[in-house]
C-alpha cells in the first residue's frame, strides 16, 4: 500500500529532443519504480537509447519534464546524473583500452594517499577486485582491457556501473556479447540488485530475456511511448506487435535442394594459431551455411582469415574451383568475397562519410573517369537504386551513416558489397544491435541474395538466428568445426556440438 | 577456465611486450655505444660522455613535456618556441628589470606554465585542433621573442650564478670523480618527476585515460576539458624548464633558435616507443629515445662524420624505431 503513495523512482513525461533532420523523441514518457526490472524495447531508432541517454545526462532534453522521487531533477552532464545515482552501462563499449580494468571502474573516483595528492593503486585494486567478488568475475583489476574479450570488457563495464552504488542502472543491450552461462550469471547479479530496490532499465532485442527477468515492459515506436505492461501476463506477440505495428512469425529456414549447384568457395585445412584448428567446409551458390558457436570458438577468426585480414598458418581457398592465394582483403574482394563484419562502425562502414560514397567505395574504380574524377551522377543513381531494393531508410543519399540506425547501416554496407559484384558473402553477427522488425528484413534480405544464387556465410551467437536462416549448420568449439547439422536441427544439437572440448586434452589436464 | 587462461596468457603478453620494446630501445642505444666506443677510443671518455649528457638535456625535457601531450592524444608542435619564448621572458625579468633569480626563474616558469594553459583552453573551449592550434602558438612565441628582444640575443652577464644552473655541478662539488653538470641532474629530475606525475596522480591517471579515449573519460563523468588543459600547462611549464637551462648554458637568451627543437623532441618520443595515436608511452622511453639521438649525433661528429648525414641517419632511425615497433606489434 504505502508503494502506492511514494512517487516512482524516475518519471518521464512529454520529453521532446531532436537531433538535426530527425526528430528523435516526440512527448516520450517513461516510468520506473525502485526493485522493478523495466524492459525498454522497440525498433532501432525508435528512441530508446536517447531517451535513456538523456536520463543519464548525456543528451538535454528539449523540452520535457524528469522527476527523481517525485522532484524535478537537474540531469547537466553525465557526472550530475551519476550524482543522483543514475549509472548507464553504454552499448557500444566505453573503456579506456589502456588502462587496467580497476583503472577504469574507479575512473574519477580513484582512492587518493597523502593528502589527496597521489593515487592510491593498492586501495584501488581491492575495490575492484571487492566488486568483482560480487559479481562472480575471475579477473586480476591490474589487467590492462586492451588485452580482454569483448564479453570481460562488458563485465568490466558493468562493473564500473555498479561501483556507482546507483538507485537507477541503465543497460543497453548488456547480453549482446555474452554467452549462455554469462547471461545466466547477469540475470543472477540483477535479481540481487533488485532486491536490494535498484531500479533497472533493460534495453534489449532478445524476447527471451524479456520474459525471464523483466517485471515491466515499456515499447516506444518512432521516438514515442506507445504503452507499458506488465511484462509476465503479456504475450510476446503483442510486445512485437506494439514495437512494429505488424506481426511476425518466426520459423525454420527450409533448406532448398541444392546438390546440383555449383561450390562457390572450398576451404580445406585453414589453421592459425590456436584460433583455428583445421578447418574445412565448402559453401554451394544459393546456400547460406551457418556458423554457430560459443564465444571464441572461432567462428570470426574463420570469416577473417577467408577474408584475409588476419593471416593463416596453412590452409587452402578456392572459389569456384580455382584455388586463390588470399593474403590482404583486396585479394578476397577480387576474388568476389564481401567480409561484414560484426562492428560496422569500426571495420564496415566510413561513418562520417554520406550513403552514396559508402555503397561506392569498394567500387569507386567504376565512377572513375578521365583523369580519376568520380561520376557523381552515376554514384547517386546507383546509390539511389540500392536505398530503393534494399529499402534503405535515410533522408538522401547524401546523408552520414553516423546518422542512420544499425540495420540500416547493415544495409548500407551490403549494399557496398552486392555492388562490388561480390557473390560470396560473409556476414558476421548481421543483426547485432538490430531490432526486430529490421531483423526480419535483414533474414528477408538474406534469404532473397541466396535465392539469387549468392552463397552466404552467417556467423550468429543467437541460435534461433542461425536455425532461422541457415541451410546448413556449421558448428565450431575451440577452434575446430566439431559438426555440420542439417536445417530443421534443434538448439540442444548445436548446444551439444558447441560444447564438445578436445576430450582427450581434458583428460590430460584433469589427471595431471 | 580456458577464458581465464586466455586473458592470463593475453596479459602476460601485453606486459611482456611492453617491457619487450623498452629492452629493444635500451638494447640499440648499449649497441650504438659500443659501436662508437670501438669506432673511436675518445667515445667513452668522461668528458665525452658528459658532453653528450649535456647535450640531450634540453632536448630531453622539451622531449619529456612532448610526451605528455602525446599520451593525451594531442601533440605540441610549440614547445620549442615556448622554450625561446621562456628565455626571454626571463632576459626580460633579469637583465632588463634587474630582477633576483629568485623572481626570474619562478617567473619565465610562470610564463611558461601560462602559455601551456592558453594553449589548453585554445583546444578545448575553441575547439581548435592541438596539431593547428599549436603550430599557431610556435608561431606567436616565436614572433612575440624577437619583437621584445628586437631581434637581438639578450645576454645574463648582470645576473652572476645563471650559467651555473646549467653549467655548474652539484654533484662535482661533493663528488669531485663525476662532476655531472646540473643540466643533466635537472633533466633527471624532471623526467622523475614526470614519470611520477604519470603513474602515480591524477593527472597521469586522466592523460592515458584521455589519450585513450576521450569520450569514455567523458562519460565516466569527469570533467575532460580542465584536465586538458592542466596536461598542457604541465608541458609549458616544462619548456620554461628547457628554456631556462638552454639560456643558462650559452648565457644569453637567443630569439631565433627554437623552431625544430619540436621535431627533435617529437622524434626523441616516437623513438622512446611512445604511441602518437596516445594513450600509451614511458618516460623511460623517451629518455632513452633522446640519448639514442644525441649519442649518434655526438658518435658520428667523433668519426668525423659531416652533420649533413648525421641528420639522415637520425631520420632514418626515426623510421626505423617506428618500423620495428610495428614488426613487434603484428608478431605479437
Amino acid at each position: 500500500m504505502e508503494a502506492r503513495e511514494r512517487p516512482p523512482l524516475v518519471s518521464m513525461a512529454g520529453v521532446d529532443k531532436s537531433f538535426p533532420g530527425v526528430n528523435a523523441l516526440r512527448g516520450a514518457r517513461f516510468e520506473l519504480r525502485s526493485g522493478e526490472v523495466h524492459a525498454l524495447m522497440g525498433e532501432n531508432g525508435a528512441g530508446k537509447s536517447t531517451l535513456m541517454k538523456i536520463l543519464a545526462g548525456i543528451y538535454q532534453r528539449d523540452r520535457g519534464a524528469v522527476l527523481i522521487d517525485g522532484r524535478p531533477a537537474a540531469l547537466g552532464s553525465p557526472r550530475a546524473a551519476q550524482e543522483l545515482g543514475i549509472a548507464i552501462i553504454h552499448q557500444e563499449l566505453s573503456l579506456m583500452r589502456d588502462l587496467t580494468a580497476a583503472q577504469n571502474i574507479l575512473i574519477g573516483r580513484e582512492p587518493r594517499r597523502a593528502g589527496g595528492l597521489l593515487l592510491d593503486e593498492a586501495a584501488l585494486n581491492a575495490t575492484a577486485a571487492d566488486i568483482f567478488r560480487t559479481i562472480h568475475l575471475a579477473l586480476d583489476p591490474r589487467t590492462v582491457v586492451r588485452g580482454l574479450t569483448i564479453a570481460r570488457q562488458q563485465m568490466v563495464e558493468f562493473a564500473k556501473a555498479l561501483s556507482y552504488r546507483s538507485r537507477v542502472l541503465i543497460m543497453d543491450e548488456p547480453t549482446a556479447a555474452l554467452n549462455d552461462a554469462e547471461i545466466a550469471e547477469l540475470f543472477a547479479i540483477i535479481g540481487k540488485l533488485k532486491a536490494e530496490g535498484v531500479g533497472i532499465v533493460y534495453i534489449s532485442h532478445k524476447m527471451d530475456e524479456l520474459k525471464r527477468i523483466a517485471d515491466r515492459v515499456t515499447v516506444m515506436r518512432d521516438g514515442e511511448t506507445v504503452g507499458t505492461l506488465p511484462a509476465a501476463e503479456t504475450p510476446v506477440e503483442t510486445v512485437i506487435a506494439m514495437m512494429v505495428g505488424r506481426k511476425l512469425t518466426d520459423e525454420a529456414a527450409e533448406a532448398p535442394d541444392l546438390s546440383a549447384a555449383p561450390v562457390a568457395l572450398e576451404v580445406r585445412g585453414l589453421t592459425r594459431g590456436r584460433w583455428i584448428r583445421d578447418v574445412s567446409f565448402d559453401l554451394r551458390r544459393g546456400e547460406i551455411l551457418g556458423f554457430a558457436g560459443l564465444m571464441g570458438a572461432g567462428r570470426t577468426e574463420v570469416a577473417r582469415a577467408v577474408f584475409g585480414a588476419d593471416p593463416r598458418d596453412a590452409g587452402e581457398i578456392l572459389v569456384h574451383g580455382r584455388k586463390v592465394d588470399i593474403r590482404q582483403p583486396r585479394d578476397a574482394v577480387r576474388a568476389g568475397i564481401g567480409y561484414l563484419s560484426e562492428d560496422r562502425k569500426q571495420f564496415g562502414l566510413a561513418t562520417g562519410m554520406d550513403v552514396r560514397n559508402n555503397i561506392a567505395l569498394a567500387s569507386l574504380s567504376r565512377f572513375t573517369g578521365l583523369g580519376g574524377v568520380l561520376d557523381e551522377s552515376a554514384m547517386r543513381e546507383v546509390a539511389g537504386r540500392y536505398i530503393e531494393t534494399l529499402a534503405i531508410k535515410t533522408p538522401s543519399d547524401r546523408q552520414e551513416t553516423r546518422l542512420l540506425s544499425g540495420g540500416n547501416q547493415q544495409k548500407v554496407v551490403i549494399a557496398k558489397w552486392l555492388l562490388r559484384d561480390c557473390d560470396i558473402l560473409i556476414f558476421d553477427e548481421p543483426t547485432r544491435g538490430i531490432d526486430v522488425g529490421a531483423k526480419s528484413e535483414i533474414y528477408k534480405l538474406l534469404t532473397g541474395l541466396a535465392a539469387q544464387g549468392k552463397a552466404i556465410v552467417v556467423i550468429s551467437s543467437e541460435l534461433p538466428e542461425i536455425l532461422r536462416l541457415s541451410h546448413r549448420i556449421a558448428v565450431m568449439c575451440e577452434g575446430r568445426i566439431t559438426g555440420f547439422l542439417p536445417a530443421g536441427t534443434s538448439q540442444e544439437d548445436i548446444m551439444r556440438l558447441a560444447t564438445r572440448r578436445n576430450t582427450d586434452a581434458d583428460e590430460i589436464r584433469r589427471a595431471s | 577456465m580456458t577464458i581465464a587462461e586466455n586473458t592470463a596468457g593475453t596479459l602476460s603478453g601485453i606486459r611482456k611486450s611492453g617491457a619487450h620494446h623498452k629492452l629493444l630501445a635500451f638494447g640499440s642505444l648499449i649497441v650504438l655505444v659500443a659501436v662508437f666506443s670501438v669506432a673511436s677510443p675518445n667515445f667513452l671518455q668522461t668528458n665525452n660522455v658528459i658532453a653528450i649528457l649535456q647535450a640531450t638535456s634540453v632536448n630531453g625535457v622539451l622531449a619529456i613535456a612532448a610526451t605528455l601531450v602525446i599520451i593525451s592524444g594531442g601533440i605540441d608542435l610549440s614547445v620549442g618556441t615556448l622554450m625561446t619564448f621562456c628565455a626571454v621572458i626571463a632576459g626580460v625579468l633579469l637583465t632588463f628589470l634587474g630582477l633576483p633569480m629568485v623572481v626570474g626563474i619562478p617567473g619565465a616558469l610562470l610564463a611558461g606554465f601560462a602559455s601551456g594553459a592558453l594553449t589548453g583552453v585554445l583546444i578545448t573551449r575553441l575547439r581548435i585542433p592541438p596539431f593547428i592550434a599549436t603550430l599557431g602558438m610556435m608561431l606567436i612565441y616565436k614572433g612575440l621573442s624577437l619583437a621584445i628582444c628586437g631581434a637581438k640575443p639578450i645576454y645574463f652577464n648582470d645576473t652572476p650564478g645563471f650559467t651555473d644552473i646549467s653549467t655548474g655541478s652539484l654533484i662535482g662539488a661533493i663528488v669531485p670523480a663525476l662532476p655531472i653538470p646540473n643540466g643533466v641532474l635537472i633533466l633527471f629530475l624532471v623526467a622523475f618527476g614526470a614519470a611520477f606525475v604519470l603513474q602515480r596522480t591524477a593527472l597521469g591517471r586522466y592523460t592515458f585515460a584521455l589519450g585513450s579515449n576521450e569520450e569514455a573519460l567523458r562519460l565516466s563523468g569527469v570533467g575532460i576539458d580542465s584536465w586538458k588543459i592542466a596536461v598542457y600547462a604541465v608541458a609549458g611549464g616544462i619548456c620554461a624548464i628547457a628554456g631556462i637551462l638552454l639560456a643558462s648554458r650559452i648565457n644569453s637568451a637567443q630569439p631565433a633558435i627554437g623552431q625544430g627543437y619540436e621535431l627533435d623532441a617529437i622524434a626523441a618520443v616516437v623513438i622512446g616507443g611512445t604511441s602518437l595515436s596516445g594513450g600509451r608511452g614511458t618516460m623511460l622511453g623517451t629518455m632513452i629515445g633522446a640519448l639514442i639521438i644525441s649519442v649518434v649525433a655526438n658518435g658520428l661528429r667523433i668519426l668525423s662524420v659531416p652533420q649533413e648525414w648525421q641528420i639522415v641517419v637520425t631520420g632514418s632511425i626515426i623510421i626505423l624505431a617506428v618500423y620495428t615497433d610495428n614488426l613487434r606489434r603484428r608478431g605479437a
